[in-house]
């Protein structure tokens, strides 16, 4: 029996993002469509950024999430137009980053709060952080430096 | 020319600048002054290369001639570059690095901005992705131009240096050749005589905000682009950059 879309979805958000594996593929907003060809499930793709080295490795874990519930025929297909942005990460998403330590993206075009202890004594020390999506930011609170989602 | 081959050079041009600037940029790696800012360039430099994917990938589609992206970037010999000369120029300093970086920046926005309204989807597309990213490059570049720039007696002096240095370079961005009218006519590429308006009053608040003196001289530097004549450094950053490629040829891992 093929699975139908609704249930392929639920399958793709149990697929960890593997930067940050708290939030899912889904949550992050990078599966853009999934659609059966025939008896291929297609799943388009887009990346978060040009040279984002986990590209390659989320096509990867999607194929095996999906070979694992039985689905043999799989194309991953990637799709850069729309280009990728930060509203597209779910609010689930957004509430399990900062859980996570993360500042979630802002449209202040920084973090509301510290992710650590709730302090807005915040100061960015770099627009670029341990990956491309995210900033560097230092709590002046509790004097803690953090990641902070950047809006791209 | 036909419009397709000038499509591949002007794809070629603007693969080979972020390849050669991503190079280039990727060499600071594990070098800089401080952790953060090794960081930020890895990260520039990361987004340099994965656009030079999606470039010479396009590159190579419309060639037809069955060459990948890394085909076009690590079996090429250095007369088949087309990048800028800018891009090309050495590192130096960590200011040298930032005002190259800042010069190409803010040219590269403005390129992307009227890229993204391109008759050829696929260009517009990769332009949308690419300006995205190159908006935070700006960002920090200029930031760091002014930051450095009217710092130390020390660090202006470099700063002007490295900038009087580069200032040749610049013209050859906005000079239009054969393949960029080409281009224009075909409503992919954008007047560059527009663009240079664009890019003096972004360089000008720059410069002005960092203290810095604008050279007066207009003699603009030329020859990478069009593949001409390159500078003798893109041919020694070539060795490092395709060693392996062109001593073990197929090699993966
Ligand atoms: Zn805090």
């Amino acid at each position: 029996m093929t699975p139908d879309l609704p249930t392929i979805w639920h399958w793709l958000d149990e697929v960890p993002d593997p930067e940050i594996p708290v939030i899912s593929v889904v949550d992050l907003g990078i599966v853009r469509d999934v659609a059966w060809q025939g008896d291929t499930l297609e799943v388009a793709v887009t990346p978060t950024y040009s040279g984002c080295p986990a590209t390659s490795v989320i096509a990867m874990d999607i194929e095996t999430a999906l070979y694992d519930r039985g689905i043999r025929n799989v194309r991953i297909k990637t799709q850069i137009a729309p280009p990728w942005t930060t509203d597209w990460l779910s609010d689930k998403g957004r509430a399990k980053l900062a859980d996570y330590g993360i500042a979630p993206p802002s449209p202040a075009g920084g973090p509301d709060t510290c992710p650590r202890c709730g302090g807005t004594h915040l100061t960015r020390i770099s627009q670029f952080g341990s990956t491309p999506c995210k900033a560097h930011w230092r709590c002046d609170d509790c004097l803690e430096p953090f990641d902070y989602f950047k809006c791209i | 020319m036909t419009d397709q081959s000038a499509l591949f050079e002007y794809l070629l041009r603007l693969g080979d600048n972020t390849l050669v600037l991503g190079h280039r940029v990727s060499e600071w790696c594990g070098h800089a002054p401080v952790l953060e800012e090794d960081i930020a360039l890895a990260n520039s430099a990361l987004d340099l290369i994965g656009q030079t994917q999606m470039w010479l990938g396009l590159a190579g589609e419309v060639e037809g001639a069955g060459r990948s992206a890394d085909d076009l970037a690590m079996l090429r010999d250095v007369w088949d570059f087309r990048n800028l000369l800018l891009v090309e120029q050495p590192n130096g300093d960590f200011g040298q690095t930032l005002m190259r970086q800042c010069l190409f920046d803010a040219f590269h926005l403005e390129l992307l901005t009227d890229l993204t309204r391109a008759s050829d989807d696929r260009i517009a597309a990769i332009a949308a992705k690419a300006l995205k990213e190159v908006t935070y490059h700006l960002d920090r570049s200029s930031e760091t131009v002014i930051g450095l720039s009217d710092g130390t007696e020390e660090s202006h002096r470099r700063m002007q240096a490295a900038l009087d240095l580069l200032w040749p370079y610049v013209g050859e961005m906005f000079t239009p050749d054969a393949v960029d009218n080409a281009m224009h006519a075909a409503g992919i590429a954008p007047d560059l005589t527009a663009l240079r308006t664009r890019f003096d009053t972004r360089i000008d608040a720059i410069l002005a905000e960092a203290t810095l003196t604008k050279p007066d001289s207009t003699y603009a530097q030329s020859g990478g682009k069009t593949g001409f004549r390159h500078s003798e450094h893109l041919g020694h950053m070539l060795t490092q950059m395709q060693w392996l490629q062109r001593a073990y040829p197929g090699a993966t891992w």
